[in-house]
């Protein structure tokens, strides 16, 4: 179990010289030997959870799955009109996929293995509910976020999607698993407010991008950021699809001692809350890492906030500790040279390390990312 | 908490079946029934009240809610002259619910009587309670049937964009959805009138009566029992010009009588009240106690007599000086005192004197009845009843539906009206929130809320009514004392009134 510890900080290294920050020799020589160290992090993992065969594949696949899509990034930096023809799940981890596949039809059941999630309706609704509700100068009542448009990235079954089509937003949910859209597409038509209201559609957040750029008042990721391979990537998309001013809302598990003996042990491995393999420690992420992303992307965070869950009762309840989940809300920026400026920045430091590594292909590929 | 953590453990409440319906079918062909949001079954008092509710609540505004009572729309082009015997004491908490969608002041322009002071005592002995506000707020209006429901139905009118209501139609089948979801079968409650059409819906109310329909689909168990008592009803008209603010019940052995101020002396029930200030009012009446009657019409009550099936049945087919005879021998006579309950009361009185010396609840003589309203006696017969659950998913019960009760509270329809201030506020929070309606977390709120409050009352009344069933005299001495005890502490009686009046 401490074992974990040292794995998590090892990964957290390995995320942070991935950020804005640390672009000195000693990250580099991180960097360098840093396929030895993912090597490494999957044999720890293996130690750690023992006797879980499809874990031993999905990590295997995770770690070529990661160096492909580095690959794929730097074809995309160059070459701006190569992003049309990249592998369409940069950021979709494969892993993941097969694990929420194996729960598609469970999603409706409130008191089955997504209670947790239809609890935490609660709280996220109202969330993004009264944050939305600031910039709506008069709504109507019973149908206060008319007018909005919202994605809902990782709709998974529709759960928060549908609260949002109630209040009378017109949501379009994306979920890679189409096993997921299909039980959301299925629970939304036996309503038919809901029905012209919500959309759904099996795809990843990369390959709206293009046909949906700037065209959000709202883009909701519950409980995805967890589960992406690249978070950078995929805020940045979030970022894009982002009318000027429009709120990104992030829900997620932070990346601490406590989340992993809460989160990871007593949740999964004994209390049954969540279904076993469904967190990866290593991709938690906290707060800062966070706030930190979405600052570089020209989106300034206007709330971080924590929630508890109650095992007992079954609810969950807002906190001011961020150590377990939080919840976070970023704005748009309504001026635009806010995301070329971070590009410039991220050009330019590449262009350099370029100059300063060895030959090495697969180094290039870390860099890039 | 519990009922959650037994329903993480895999058992959900089901809908068992009952007789001819069947609990679980697919529907994956009626897709082009009306799906409402919500659809109130039972369009009487609290029914209506619950249309009516959610009909004006802001979060219901793009909703549809649908309401089906069995008998015809009841137009009530002018007020009677004589009064209905079927009143209801409304609780100054009904009255600010009745008030939230504009129904009071329908009622005010109508008519209604305030009652400040409650006068309780026994048959069989000299102890008696009073409740009175020191602040001179009322404690309960005493309102027909008819004029509460003709009030309701003028606000359901006014929102018929949201509220459809049918009446004449009685639904004859409830189609429960599958506990758990199912790809093909709807997820909502079908129902089935009696002409045949039919409807779906995410959350079903029952407010139909303590024969429940919806309740006996639902299969939910119901603890009830029927009281050895019939209740009469009547109007009754009072032979002196008393102002007539102050509810009367003494407990005789047979059961409770009550007597319910309808209308004042100056022939009016409330318009007056409602133009002056009301203690300016009832001073200027104690001091005319003794001068003749100036004005023209006569001060009216209600009654209420529960009493065993034979009696009841006699009493209703007497004729009328008889029955006015034994109203006032009920009242006035002290044949049931015996020598020993009465010195043990009256050592009591002595010692509570002794303790509290400056406070003495002055006893005041009941009014005596001159005539009764021809054609008014009517009987009904009573008793208990308690559903297990208030809620399955998609399905509440309200009213009568949930609980029924004696009236010698006078909490019947207020125990409704509290089942729907709390689920509407459970449901308007919903609605905002974006949840589906008929979910069972927010449900399950309001069925803790009520049950709480509920019960207790339930069971106080169940309790006071038996206690005073009976002329047995260690029974006697203990609810003497008891009774003079509780008088006796002011801040025990400020409780009961704020409980009751919720």
């Amino acid at each position: 179990m401490w074992g974990g510890r040292k794995l998590g900080s090892s990964g957290g290294w390995f995320l942070r010289v991935l950020g804005p920050g640390g672009w000195n020799t000693k990250a580099a020589r991180r960097l360098i030997s840093s396929a030895v160290y993912v090597k490494n992090q999957l044999s720890w993992t293996l130690q750690i959870k023992p006797g879980i065969f499809n874990e031993y594949r999905t990590i295997w696949f995770k770690s070529y799955r990661m160096i492909f899509s580095c690959l794929n990034r730097i074809k995309s930096f160059r070459y701006p009109w190569a992003r049309l023809y990249s592998t369409s799940q940069t950021t979709v981890d494969s892993g993941e996929v097969k694990t929420f596949l194996a729960l598609a039809h469970k999603w409706w059941d409130e008191q089955g293995v997504y209670a947790p999630l239809h609890s935490m309706n609660d709280l996220r609704v109202p969330f993004i509910r009264d944050n939305l509700l600031k910039t709506i100068p008069n709504h109507q009542p019973g149908k206060p976020l008319l007018g909005m448009k919202i994605l809902d990235v990782g709709c998974g079954g529709g759960l928060l999607t549908e609260p949002l089509g109630r209040l009378g937003a017109s949501v379009i949910g994306i979920d890679p698993v189409d096993e997921n859209v299909k039980t959301a597409q299925c629970h939304k038509s036996f309503d038919p407010v809901l029905d012209k209201r919500i959309e759904y559609r099996v795809c990843s957040l990369e390959e709206i991008v293009e046909e949906t750029a700037e065209t959000f008042d709202a883009v909701v990721a519950s409980e995805v950021v967890e589960h992406v391979i690249d978070l950078e990537t995929f805020l940045q998309c979030c970022c894009q699809v982002l009318k000027p001013g429009g709120s990104l809302f992030i829900t997620t598990i932070n990346k601490t001692q406590l989340s992993y003996a809460l989160g990871i042990v007593f949740s999964e491995q004994i209390a049954g809350i969540v279904p076993k393999g469904t967190h990866t420690w290593e991709k938690f992420v906290s707060p800062e890492t966070l706030e930190s992303i979405l600052e570089s992307n020209g989106l300034s965070v206007q709330t971080v906030v924590g929630m508890l869950y109650n095992p007992f009762s079954g609810y969950w309840h807002w906190s001011e500790n961020t150590s377990l989940n939080y919840a976070a809300h970023a704005v748009k920026s309504r001026v635009q040279e806010h995301p070329t400026s971070a590009e410039f920045v991220l050009k330019g430091e590449t262009e350099e390390l370029q100059a300063n590594t060895c030959t090495n292909p697969a180094v290039h590929e870390e860099l890039k990312k | 908490m519990a009922a959650r953590l037994v329903s993480r453990c895999g058992a959900v409440r089901a809908a068992p079946h009952s007789g001819p319906l069947v609990s679980c079918r697919r529907w994956s062909g009626a897709s082009t029934d009306t799906v409402y949001d919500v659809v109130v079954s039972g369009g009487g008092l609290v029914g209506a009240a619950m249309a009516c509710a959610l009909g004006y609540d802001i979060h219901f505004h793009d909703k549809k809610i649908l309401l089906l009572e069995a008998g015809p729309k009841k137009v009530l082009e002018k007020l009677s002259e004589t009064y209905s015997n079927r009143v209801s004491s409304i609780s100054p908490g009904s009255a600010t619910l009745l008030s939230s969608f504009g129904a009071w002041d329908h009622i005010c322009n109508m008519r209604y009587r305030a009652f400040r002071r409650m006068q309780v005592w026994d048959a069989c002995s000299e102890a008696l309670i009073m409740f009175d506000k020191d602040n001179l707020d009322d404690m309960g209006y005493i309102v027909e049937n008819d004029v509460i429901m003709h009030a309701l139905t003028k606000q359901l009118e006014a929102v018929s964009d949201r509220v459809t209501v049918l009446y004449r139609s009685k639904a004859i089948r409830y189609t429960w959805p599958c506990p758990f979801p199912m790809a093909d079968s709807s997820p909502w409650v079908h129902i089935t009138l009696g002409d045949g059409s039919t409807f779906q819906t995410k959350l079903l109310i029952g407010a139909d009566g303590h024969n429940s329909g919806v309740r006996q689909a639902a299969g939910i168990q119901n603890v009830s029992w029927n009281y050895d008592q019939s209740a009469v009803v009547a109007t009754l008209h009072l032979s002196e010009a008393t102002e007539n603010n102050v509810a009367w019940q003494r407990f005789l052995p047979s059961g409770p009588i009550a007597l319910l101020p309808v209308r004042g002396p100056s022939g009016q029930s409330a318009h007056m009240h409602a133009a002056f200030p009301l203690h300016f009012l009832s001073a200027f009446f104690w001091f005319q106690g003794n001068l003749p009657r100036l004005f023209l019409s006569d001060t009216l009550s209600s009654l209420v007599w529960s009493t065993s099936h034979e009696h009841a049945a006699e009493l209703v087919s007497m004729d009328e000086e008889k029955f006015v005879d034994a109203v006032n021998s009920a009242f006035w006579s002290d044949a049931d005192h015996t020598d020993f309950i009465d010195t043990a009361g009256a050592m009591l009185q002595y010692a509570v004197s002794l303790l509290k010396p400056t406070k003495v609840s002055a006893r005041q003589l009941p009014p005596s009845v001159a005539r009764v309203d021809a054609k008014s006696r009517v009987l009904f017969p009573l008793g208990l009843g308690h559903a297990a659950e208030y809620v399955r998913p998609r399905v509440a019960l309200i009213g009568d539906a949930a609980h029924r009760v004696h009236p010698l509270a006078g909490q019947g329809v207020n125990m409704g009206f509290g089942d729907v201030s709390s689920l509407a506020h459970h449901l308007s929070t919903a609605a905002f929130n974006g949840k589906d309606l008929g979910s069972m977390s927010h449900l399950t709120g309001y069925e803790t809320e009520r049950q709480r409050h509920n019960t207790v009352l339930l069971a106080a009344t169940d309790l006071l009514k038996r206690l005073y069933s009976t002329s047995a005299s260690p029974l006697v001495l203990l609810r003497t004392w008891g009774l003079q005890a509780t008088n006796a502490v002011s801040p025990l009686k400020e409780q009961i009134m704020a409980f009751a009046s919720k």
